[in-house]
């Protein structure tokens, strides 16, 4: 049994990544998206039968029915998916998965996050500088909370960071070769109108001299918060003739969870990127050197080095001189993130993982103009949550 | 003394935290399968056995990996930063989230020894595990 060739992509949007999305609410993001996928597909609201949703702030719950009655749609499969920045590329497999059980036919994916903007007030009470005091956490129980948040592991820059300095001592790393990473998918972004840094150039001296947030971090090798949302349609092989686009169709899918504190991540040689990565290629019957575009999760430079040599595409410490050795842009020998990866096309919450989908189903599918890679059979789309935590990998063909 | 998150403590993880006070890191260890489960767990993270006896570990262990964090994290580590957060693998094996405190951020490394100190919580009762360079 396996979901190869079962399903394909035929429906995307995308809302381009803003700061902040002001008044809006999260509801008439995901309603504005999917709306747009399920016309993408050709498609009508009648047609979808399926909904992957995720977790969603200010929904205290029952996500998946508050969100089918905004869109009017009456769903017959409807999922929750809680994987962090690999949440989009579950959702995928998932509405395979679905479709090949037969509980239903045409699947809509939908991520996004929306960002009021900082009140005008907070930058005062900054200035005010009122004493530090402790903080109990009211509601978070669980055991990152008691173990990892007393010493400042509290978001996500401390754990990247240690995960590039373990790197570092272990195969050795320089700070041009991760910033290499970030000035290729720059190029990428300028030439994808909807990036949000789309009109700004980036050396490697521009990286190595912003400011270091968490050693050996720079800012500029760290993501950026924004505001988005995405949408995917996902349909029954049989169904896929009934559709307006091309397909891109899933070959392959993988996924591995191993710890969630960072402190109980396997070691580097032994992530589940690897097992992930690896299942999705061999549901796939392919290999990672047959891909024409690897679209990985990019939420700091070092994931990206990290994942290039866990999924098997360079092998154990080499990533660096690969990367430094290569173009990496659409139109170069190894194109990566041809969408400006999260660092620079922006990460809309849930939306910048399902970035790393969308762009690799629309390369598949031909549609990505200027920075279209020529004749795209195959393309490796890696999603990854929490520090190295979560990781989901899909195979996507323009073949079934 | 500084200000920090106060962990949540439940009946589980309990006797580490009082161990903490008394100055001794607590680790549970599975009497069935030898296996060193944390943090701190009902049921053997292993082998699923249910019969874990705590014990005073050595406190002494080696930096896996660390950062130095030249901004605060959380606004209540503003005071404290640049700061050293670092994952230590203690020599009986676990691997935990710690902190390195009295160093110069910037001669430390990994794979170098350090031993576990206990630091009081501002505005709290809970005493917390960190390490020093020995």
């Amino acid at each position: 049994m396996s979901l190869k060739g079962a399903a394909a992509v035929v429906g995307i949007a995308e809302l381009a990544p803003q700061r902040y999305t002001g008044d809006a609410s999260i509801l008439d993001l995901l309603s504005q998206v999917g709306a747009e996928a399920i016309a993408d597909a050709g498609f009508k609201h009648a047609d979808i039968d399926g909904l992957v949703v995720h977790p969603i702030g200010g929904l205290p719950g029952f996500v998946p029915a508050t969100v089918a009655e905004y869109l009017g749609i009456k769903p017959t499969f409807a999922e929750l998916v809680d994987l962090g920045g690999a949440t989009g590329a579950g959702m995928v497999w998932r509405a395979a998965a679905a479709i090949q059980a037969g509980m239903c036919t045409t699947c809509l994916c939908l991520t996004g996050t929306r960002r009021r903007g900082r009140p005008q007030n907070r930058k005062q009470q900054n200035t005010e500088r009122p004493p530090p005091r402790s903080i109990a956490p009211t509601r978070d129980r669980s055991p990152a909370a008691e173990f990892d948040s007393p010493y400042g592991m509290v978001g996500a820059n401390v754990g990247y960071a240690m995960i590039a300095t373990r790197y570092t001592h272990e195969y050795g790393l320089q700070d041009t070769q991760r910033a290499k990473v970030a000035v290729d998918q720059r190029k990428n972004a300028n030439a994808n109108p909807k990036a949000f840094f789309h009109d700004q150039q980036l050396t490697i001296d521009d990286v190595l001299s912003s400011e270091v947030i968490c050693q050996p971090l720079h800012m500029l090798e760290i993501v950026m918060p924004a505001a988005g949302a995405a949408a995917l349609i996902v349909t029954a092989a049989d169904r896929v003739p009934d559709a307006k686009q091309k397909p891109a169709w899933i070959l392959g899918a993988g996924e591995s969870v191993t710890h969630s504190s960072f402190a109980q991540a396997p070691n580097l040689d032994a992530t589940g990127i690897g097992i992930a990565s690896r299942a999705a290629f061999n549901m796939a019957d392919v290999k990672p050197g047959d891909m024409g575009l690897a679209s990985l999760y990019d939420c700091y430079t070092i994931m990206v080095l990290l994942t290039l040599e866990e999924a098997g595409f360079v092998p154990r410490g080499e990533a660096g001189a690969f990367v430094e050795s290569h173009d990496l842009t659409w139109a170069g020998d190894f194109p990566l993130n041809t969408h400006g990866g999260q660092l620079s096309f922006g990460q809309a919450g849930m939306a910048g993982g399902m970035s790393h989908v969308t762009e690799a189903a629309r390369q598949i599918q031909g549609r990505c103009g200027e920075r279209q890679v020529p004749g795209l059979e195959l393309a490796y789309a890696h999603g990854n949550g929490g520090i190295i935590a979560e990781q989901t990998g899909l195979v996507f063909g323009a073949s079934r | 003394m500084s200000a920090r998150v106060i962990p949540p403590i439940s009946p589980t993880t309990q006797p580490y935290w009082e161990g903490a006070a008394r100055g001794e890191l607590m680790l549970q260890q599975c009497s069935a399968c030898g296996q060193r489960p944390f943090p701190p767990h009902t049921h053997c993270e292993k082998c699923g056995s249910a019969e874990l006896a705590w014990q005073a570990a050595s406190g002494k262990g080696t930096i896996y990996t660390y950062t130095i964090s030249y901004r605060a994290p959380h606004p209540v580590f503003r005071d404290q930063c640049p700061m050293v957060i670092a994952v230590v693998e203690l020599d009986e094996g676990p691997r935990l989230m710690t902190n390195i405190i009295e160093c110069d951020p910037e001669h430390v490394a990994v794979g170098m020894a350090v031993e576990a100190a206990f630091e009081k919580i501002d505005d709290s009762d809970v005493v917390l595990p960190v390490f020093r360079l020995v």
